[in-house]
């Protein structure tokens, strides 16, 4: 017994633990089947086409405009949830008042209710017969059917991820440094911007990407309310079910390949961002 | 600063709880006001994005009387997405707890090389979008796809088929249960495992003993925002399903059928369902991070 200890303690990194090799087959060989193999189909499949196709293809006047769509519309909505989303975590984690625990819950909503669901009924709601529609309507401000309806779904799926990225962070928060800047004689909005924002920006920014990244690809909720105007309402996952639904596959898998690589670019510069902040907030 | 602050006022009595009070001066009313409009701006947002669009589905659903409501209900197709949609949610959660507790462990207990890309892998599913996740079965088991022909030898039907909805269900959903398991297995770290493996533990006691007094609460958080996601998949299952009524429809898909055809009322009766289901999982999801933030203190 003695022997194996020391055995242990002197080779670095045997597994004393058992179920490596159980473990690990299980990860890797349902990772590949489930996830890996039909992912590298999307390769496959986008090289049927000749590369002057593809370019064809993806540069087409309507699947441009459904990028500059999606893209624009997710990176306003996830601007505006980082916002409210701030201001959620900071009253859910800073405030008591009344109704906070059922506020709190209610933040989740966006992903428990169905994207589909969640696209009828903001669709009704903003449409100029809606509850809130015909309010803007009489400013002559349509929304259902716009930009901006896209822009009102996508806000309305985003919101859990800032709200979720920012609380933890938000409630581990050293409160002495706001303390000793106050003794300091900072207002409170110095404060905050000086020093509460700073420390928060990396969970902010993460919180900003997963709703970028999320409004992106949502389908479920804005393919109602967004009205599917060529050239104005075309979000690209969209474009991707129209050829679908034409049986142009090749097509289809051209426009999705290149909305997976713009996006998880863009998902590299925000990670790459958040690390350096962080490295450059340790010093 | 406009005010100055007397500060003789709170250093009266002994020390400690004097200090505590020149730190936190009592609130004045300009904080208060920030508070309160804060607190006015969050519940209005919440209201008009989260709240209004609940209460549409429910007065919609019920706007043609309680009978047209259960007709929606009640109807034969929509019993059978329903049944559809509890099936593809039970599959999946099965799938992701086995892959999660697996996976969670290997990433938590052991050391190895590539463990950094292997966790970035099973993260993979949630940043593509579920047109593109359905897409990509159609091209692997569609007839256009490399595994078409061998299938279609076999008599084996997967896209536009229960598989196909089953494959893209368990694909959106696949890192959900590990994404809640790891934080948690990570943070207790190894060393009890390796204690009880040392004294001469096989895996399961180890596992049943061990680790899984540890995770059961984050594990059904994981199960409760799984189930939910799977029962609200529309854009992965909207590509496979091919959308035959009574086959291959989910609940979701039905309701998108009934709004094309303009059946508003039953749409929002079906959808109310789905609602239903949504406030369900939020309760169990409250109980169990309740009992999750719990267990770990």
């Amino acid at each position: 017994m003695e022997q194996q200890i020391i055995k242990v303690k002197n080779k670095k990194g045997v597994k004393v633990i058992p179920g490596f090799k159980l473990s690990f087959g299980v990860t890797v060989s349902m990772l590949g089947l489930l996830v890996l193999i039909p992912l590298a189909s999307i390769f496959l499949g986008a090289g049927k086409l000749e590369f002057r196709e593809f370019i064809e293809v993806v540069t087409s006047r309507q699947v441009l405009s459904g990028y500059a769509v999606s893209f624009t519309c997710a990176f306003a909505a996830a601007l505006i949830n980082a916002v409210f989303g701030l201001i959620l975590a900071w009253v859910l984690v800073r405030y008591d008042f009344f109704g906070k625990r059922l506020m709190d819950g209610l933040i989740e909503l966006p992903f428990a209710l169905p994207t589909a669901v969640a696209g009828i009924s903001l669709t009704y709601l903003y449409s100029d017969k809606g509850w809130i529609g015909a309010f803007f309507d009489h400013f002559g401000i349509k929304i259902a059917y716009t930009r901006i309806g896209i822009m009102v779904a996508m806000i309305f799926v985003g919101i859990p991820f800032v709200v979720r990225s920012v609380q933890p962070v938000l409630m581990k928060m050293d409160r002495q440094y706001e303390e000793a800047a106050m003794m300091l004689g900072a207002g409170s909005g110095t404060i905050f911007f000086r020093v509460v924002l700073p420390e928060l920006f990396p969970a902010l920014l993460a919180g900003f990407g997963l709703a970028l990244a999320r409004g992106i690809g949502e389908y479920g909720s804005v393919v109602f309310i967004a009205g599917n105007i060529p050239y104005q309402t075309q979000i690209a996952p969209l474009l991707i079910m129209t050829k679908l639904e034409q049986y142009k596959y090749a097509d289809a898998t051209a426009i999705a390949l290149v909305l997976l690589i713009l996006s998880f670019v863009l998902m590299l510069a925000i990670n790459s961002v958040q690390l350096s902040m962080q490295k450059f907030c340790k010093g | 600063m406009s005010k100055k602050r007397d500060y003789r006022e709170y250093t009266k009595g002994d020390g400690i709880e004097s200090i505590q009070k020149v730190v936190r001066p009592p609130a004045d009313s300009s904080s208060k006001i920030v508070k309160y409009s804060l607190i006015a701006v969050a519940a209005l947002f919440l209201f008009v994005m989260l709240v209004l669009p609940l209460f549409v589905v429910l007065v919609n659903a019920l706007r043609d009387g309680f009978a047209a409501f259960c007709d929606a209900v009640f109807d034969e197709y929509t019993v059978k997405a329903l049944k559809l949609t509890l099936s593809a949610t039970v599959c999946s959660v099965a799938v992701n707890t086995v892959f999660g507790v697996f996976a969670s462990y290997l990433l938590s207990k052991f050391y190895f090389r590539g463990r950094q890309l292997l966790a970035a892998l099973i993260d993979l599913p949630f940043s593509i979008s579920p047109v593109i996740a359905g897409l990509i079965f159609i091209l692997t088991f569609g007839n256009v796809g490399w595994m078409g022909d061998f299938l279609k030898e076999h008599g084996i039907k997967i896209v536009f088929a229960v598989p196909g909805v089953l494959l893209a269900t368990i694909f959106v959903t696949f890192p959900f249960v590990f994404r809640e398991l790891f934080p948690v297995m990570n943070a207790q770290g190894r060393d009890e495992e390796e204690a009880a493996a040392l004294m001469g533990a096989g895996g399961l006691t180890v596992f049943f003993r061990i680790t899984f007094p540890h995770i059961k609460w984050a594990l059904l958080y994981g199960v409760i925002l799984c189930s939910a996601r799977a029962m609200g998949e529309f854009g992965a299952v909207s590509v496979i399903s091919g959308h035959l009524r009574g086959k291959t429809n989910t609940l979701p898909l039905h309701v998108e059928i009934l709004y094309n055809e303009f059946n508003t009322t039953a749409a929002f009766a079906v959808s109310s369902i789905l609602v239903f289901l949504a406030v369900l999982v939020l309760i169990a999801r409250t109980f169990a991070e309740a009992k999750c933030r719990g267990g770990e203190e």
